[in-house]
């Protein structure tokens, strides 16, 4: 095949492959513009990466006018030990989930934030999201601006760290016991020790 | 006159209409439920970091372990999963047992679904009636697997192992018997007069706040929205089956109720289905690709690379393409799903399991503001909840 002939099928197949973008992916990168990071074709839904900025107004977006009537998952992802994640890029990435019932669509967008980045909460958008949220600040500890009740969810009472963080130890920092002398439940530093028994390994040639 | 105060009742977490380990702090005028708050997280074990440290092998039984009254219908979406990463498909015989499996796992759902909430409210005879349908399919998954519970049957890649001789002649009379055994629950309770007092108009959801509170399954469809991911977005060979999906009407709890119950027949209805076409069509039931399931037993008493196979398998497992998938299955419970970010290497990047009850219970408190003391399990009941899976 000549190089001219290999640039046009290119072409013909990235003219294609932009064509086929949804609607509701157009025209949420025509109303926000700059506000759409980028647009990636998954394997089973397009993945949309927003800017932090543009999450609630997005989603107010495409609940009103692309019938996107639940937000099915929020979870949060700490990209830190990721191959190939820039040590300059944001730490933590916030996956929304929506759904689409009337129209049976999903779509996929993410958020990426730092620490001490706030993310605005889309719980006025979807009731549900409280949890899904309060969910991602327990376990990952981003923080959600505007969110009406940003407790920890499913750890204990008084639990700290951010046990799903990459540098959270597995085996945890403390673990718990019944003391007979104060008749209650104590804390004391961890004496498991974490190990490992499959190692993580890549398939020949390639690597993390 | 008296000064009349909200009283804040705490309920849980060790009680026995809770479902499990659920710690409710009510706020009460009189009798009336103004505020219910959920305390969830009493069941944490931490399996989504587990998962980090997991071949995607060693992954799969933690799966039966979420909704642990539904095992294999939570295989079942990590399979897909994985399988989606990987790009195969399984041969369609082991695509129809997964389906025969996951529908008798709804039944086995259902069955103590139903027992359990007819206890909470005060009806004692059928959950001794469902638990005996219950023996009977624990007995099915005991023959496929050697587990009566937590059965890791369903693989990447297929199920483990085929069918044993005579399990679809047992399976297959227990479908004859099965609609009348659904005849006996419904003599005890669709007619009965306490079991409606306690369930019509009792947590009445609209269809707005059904899809504003994240609702799935049966729980959506008692709101009268017709959504079931076997009939929107089939997956294995859900398109190739006959069978009706019921809708409530005024999304009340007996309507739930009802939709269970038909739900049952139904899969009945699909079971008896894929029998027919498993009788009909032997064949593999995994895929034949030795990097990604085990070599058989024989090959790898004679065969050198069958050996190292086998050994790698289940040693090192497999890796999977870098990329992430999100997949879902129509969980008894309502949509369970399984979104996967992969490095490229043997473990999960990061799998976090979309868990049905995780929204229901968050919708506790939409429902329960106005009712009574007692609603509140009638309520929780009608939700069905497991703690596995909303704890994690």
């Amino acid at each position: 095949m000549t190089q001219e002939t290999e640039d046009k099928l290119h072409d013909d197949i990235s003219a294609v492959h932009e064509a086929a973008w949804p609607a509701d992916v157009v025209a949420l990168q025509e109303k926000f513009g700059d506000g759409v990071l980028s647009v990636e074709r998954g394997l089973d839904c397009v993945t949309v990466v927003l800017a932090r900025e543009a999450i609630v107004e997005a989603c107010h977006y495409l609940k009103g006018h692309h019938a996107y009537e639940q937000v099915m998952d929020i979870c949060g992802v700490d990209m830190s030990e990721y191959p190939g994640h820039p040590a300059d890029a944001p730490r933590f990435e916030v996956v929304y989930h929506l759904l689409s019932v009337s129209e049976n669509r999903r779509l996929r967008l993410k958020v990426r934030a730092n620490e001490r980045d706030l993310v605005d909460s889309v719980t006025e958008v979807w009731p549900t999201a409280n949890w899904f949220e309060r969910e991602v600040f327990d376990l990952y500890g981003v923080i959600f601006n505007h969110h009406p009740d940003l407790r920890r969810i499913l750890t204990d009472y008084g639990f700290e760290g951010y046990p799903l963080r990459k540098d959270f130890p597995l085996t945890g920092r403390v673990e718990m016991f019944f003391d007979e002398m104060q008749w209650r439940c104590v804390y004391r530093p961890n004496r498991v020790e974490n190990r490992e028994l499959v190692q993580k390994s890549w398939p020949e040639g390639e690597h993390g | 006159m008296a000064e009349i105060k909200n009283y804040t009742l705490n309920f849980g977490p060790q009680h026995p209409a809770a479902h499990g380990v659920l710690r409710l702090v009510t706020e009460l005028d009189g009798e009336v439920i103004e505020k219910c708050e959920p305390h969830i997280g009493l069941l944490h074990r931490g399996t989504e970091k587990l998962f980090e440290h997991k071949t995607y092998l060693q992954n799969l039984p933690y799966f039966d372990r979420f909704d642990y009254v539904s095992m294999m219908a939570n295989e079942h979406a990590y399979a897909l999963a994985v399988e989606r990463m990987l790009g195969i498909t399984p041969p369609e015989r082991a695509q129809y047992i997964r389906v025969m499996y996951a529908e008798l796992t709804r039944i086995l759902n259902h069955c103590l679904w139903l027992g359990a909430v007819a206890l909470d409210i005060g009806a004692m005879t059928v959950f001794l009636y469902c638990f005996r349908e219950r023996e009977d399919i624990f007995d099915f998954y005991e023959a496929v697997s050697g587990a009566r519970m937590h059965a890791s049957y369903f693989r990447p890649g297929g199920v483990t192992k085929d069918l044993p001789e005579g399990l679809l002649d047992r399976i297959e009379a227990f479908t004859e018997s099965f609609p009348g055994y659904v005849d006996e629950y419904e003599t005890l309770l669709t007619e009965n007069r306490i079991w409606k007092q306690r369930n019509v108009d009792i947590g009445v959801v609209d269809k707005e706040a059904a899809l504003a509170w994240g609702f799935t399954g049966p729980m959506i469809r008692g709101s009268g929205i017709e959504w079931d991911l076997r009939k929107t977005q089939p997956y294995d060979v859900y398109d190739k089956l006959d069978f009706d999906i019921p809708v409530g009407v005024t999304g009340d709890c007996y309507d739930r109720y009802l939709v269970r119950v038909e739900e049952m027949r139904q899969s009945n209805k699909i079971i008896r289905q894929c029998i027919d076409w498993l009788r009909a069509n032997p064949g593999p039931v995994k895929i034949d690709d030795y990097k990604l399931t085990n070599p058989p037993r024989a090959q790898m008493k004679s065969d050198m690379e069958a050996l190292i196979h086998h050994f790698k398998y289940f040693s090192e497992g497999f890796h999977v393409p870098k990329g992430e998938v999100y997949a879902a299955v129509e969980h008894p419970k309502g949509e369970f799903g399984v979104y996967i970010v992969s490095d490229g290497s043997n473990k999960p990047y990061r799998m976090k399991v979309r868990a049905s009850g995780f929204a229901h219970i968050e919708a506790l408190d939409y429902m329960c503001r106005g009712h009574m003391v007692a609603d509140v399990v009638a309520i929780l009941g009608t939700q069905d909840i497991v703690f596995g899976e909303v704890d994690r």
